[in-house]
């Protein structure tokens, strides 16, 4: 996030002497560095081989010698599938829903958390708050399905003991969407409160002071003093949300999703295991993995050049 | 100094608020486990909200004598333990070589390692290569892929480059000291602190992942916990399911028992959660700075 930009004056130097003098200087460092070099190449490197499958007629048995090069075919065929376009507007949606409430959630308890004097209060409310960070998305979804189921979920028991009517909250697209965002809300803003407290505790308590001086209440100080002095870390975490608005997440979608709901909760990475990994089309899932790999990179790119124009440090 | 009534109110503002969204945070939570721990006919009349009634653990008896959630369960902790083991092994490795400003080409493989945190290949090419290495439906495939963490790695190497002093390093050169030996008796004793929160994120991470498993997975003893409670509990059409898997003898409440098995899971993460809480909050700081 925050990087500076070291130039070592090693560099400037040409070598003078071979590869092989440091290969016997630093062998021990070498021995170490191959280990997880070893990792990166095999498990992270090696599968974008695998990335020719888009462009073949794959299948497990024949494998790759049995595979003919069938070029472009399989992205023309996802381009005119209807249910890629709807993961893919369905992506974009549940992050722009996340975007719009799920960011501004943690900037603000954050100020709110700073404002707290007691301290027994902050730190039990702390640890309280970032609990749901903690718990798998499996146990999120069991749950919140519990919870809000229409019949036997106590939120609607209540709803329905006081006169009100049963809201459908998982179990109804719209109700679905507000409640995907919600319990992402619940499950990310308490954690993503430690970025901007850290921040927030890096502003000169000279200017809260002269403020007080001058007469400015509480929220005026808030307004004038500690907003702007977190901007640029809003600013970053924003442009970082903006970088990956393609990419998803497989399982808060995956779990929260169910047959009724399958209109919205249909994303890149749930469509990928589907056709993929349950129907066998290899070609057409490695497709579209690659189509969002590519443009998420685009993206990640365009948002740091984005931030370096804006007079921020960038991401990269 | 007398405090205006307007600052007050604001503080009872705030305090409320905070207040309030922090038993929003644990109602869900308490809700499951009162359900778990009270009477079935209590909770089939809809009378267990926050406060359990008719205690009674005859679900969680019905889950810890299930044989597959219990070889679950221990399966979990045996990849969680072998996953951070090789992660932690993988991370001080190359965070300790790439720390060292005198190696050549540390450069060239830091921008290596950094790639691999923008760009992944997706998962079928994962797939097709887990299959190639014959990893499918093996223990291997749960802890291997994921052991090396880019992220990690930078987090470690940082603080060895910043906050490990270089001249307690060269008086040990000095003394005749290789590498490996600066490593494990200088190096690593002062970056205990980071080790724990990096070991932390390794675990939990693999305690709460099932994506991989659900993936790579289909014989059912290879199951890690997660994978099986979602089976057991989101999995469409599980509305019955439940009782039959986990082997109910007596009648039991669906609700009740589903309530036991989220909270089978969720408990191991509960009891650590307090004494991890702060190393993982220092863990996100030091990400955050990275040079």
């Amino acid at each position: 996030m925050l990087k500076k930009k070291d130039k070592s004056i090693s560099d400037k130097h040409k070598d003078s002497k071979g590869f092989k003098y440091y290969l016997k200087r630093d062998w021990q460092l070498y021995v170490l560095l191959l280990f997880p070099l070893v990792f990166a190449i095999v498990f992270k490197f090696l599968p974008l081989f695998g990335l020719s499958v888009a462009f073949l007629d794959y299948d497990v048995v024949g494998g790759f010698e049995k595979a003919s090069f069938i070029g472009l075919d399989a992205f023309k065929e996802i381009f005119g599938m209807k249910d890629f376009y709807i993961a893919l507007r369905n992506t974009i949606v549940l992050n722009g829903l996340d975007l719009i409430i799920g960011f501004p959630a943690p900037i603000i308890l954050a100020i709110f958390l700073n404002e707290i004097r007691n301290k027994y209060f902050k730190r039990i409310t702390q640890t309280v708050l970032y609990l749901p960070h903690f718990l798998s998305w499996v146990i999120i979804a069991g749950i919140f399905y519990q919870l809000l189921s229409p019949t036997t979920g106590y939120i609607n028991i209540l709803i329905t003991r006081y006169g009100g009517e049963s809201i459908p909250f998982l179990t109804e697209k719209w109700h679905w969407l507000v409640s995907y965002c919600l319990i992402g809300v619940w499950q990310s803003m308490g954690w993503g409160t430690i970025i901007y407290l850290a921040a927030i505790t890096g502003i000169n308590a000279d200017l809260y002071e002269a403020a007080t001086v001058d007469g400015a209440g509480r929220w005026r100080k808030i307004w004038y003093i500690t907003l702007p002095c977190i901007r640029s870390t809003i600013v970053v975490m924003l442009i970082m949300s903006l970088g990956r608005i393609l990419g998803i997440s497989f399982e808060r979608p995956y779990t929260l999703d169910n047959p009724l709901v399958r209109d919205f909760s249909d994303v890149i990475s749930t469509f990928v295991y589907r056709v993929g990994l349950q129907s066998h089309r290899y070609n057409i899932a490695t497709a579209v993995g690659l189509f969002q790999s590519v443009v998420g990179l685009i993206f990640v790119f365009a948002s740091d050049k984005f931030a370096k124009l804006m007079g921020e440090d960038g991401i990269i | 100094m007398k405090r205006s009534i307007s600052d007050i109110l604001a503080d009872v503002f705030i305090y409320l608020f905070i207040g309030i969204l922090s038993l929003i945070c644990l109602i869900p939570f308490i809700h499951v486990l009162s359900v778990s721990i009270s009477g079935n006919g209590a909770v089939m009349s809809n009378e267990v909200f926050l406060i359990p009634k008719d205690l009674n653990l005859d679900a969680y008896k019905t889950v810890l004598g299930d044989s597959s959630m219990m070889r679950s369960l221990w399966f979990s902790v045996f990849i969680t333990v072998a996953f951070t083991a090789l992660g932690m092994f993988l991370t001080i490795c190359g965070a300790f070589a790439l720390s060292r400003k005198r190696l050549k080409g540390r450069r060239v493989v830091g921008v290596l390692f950094l790639v691999t945190m923008y760009f992944s290949a997706g998962t079928i090419p994962d797939y097709i290569l887990m299959s190639a290495l014959n990893l499918i439906n093996t223990p291997a495939v749960l802890i291997l892929p994921l052991a090396f963490s880019a992220y990690n790695l930078i987090i470690l190497r940082t603080f060895m480059q910043n906050s490990v002093p270089q001249s307690l390093e060269e008086a040990a050169a000095i003394d005749g000291c290789n590498d490996f030996i600066v490593l494990v008796r200088i190096v690593l004793p002062l970056s205990v602190p980071v080790l724990a929160t990096l070991a932390l994120f390794y675990a939990v991470g693999r305690w709460n992942t099932f994506q991989d498993a659900l993936y790579f997975i289909t014989k059912s003893p290879l199951k890690p916990l997660q994978l099986k409670l979602y089976e057991l509990v989101n999995a469409a059409g599980s509305q019955a399911s439940v009782s039959q898997e986990v082997g109910a003898e007596n009648m039991q409440a669906e609700e009740v028992l589903k309530s036991a098995c989220i909270m089978f899971a969720t408990i191991p993460i509960v009891i650590v959660y307090p004494f991890i809480q702060k190393y993982f909050v220092k863990g996100v700081m030091i990400g955050a700075v990275k040079e």
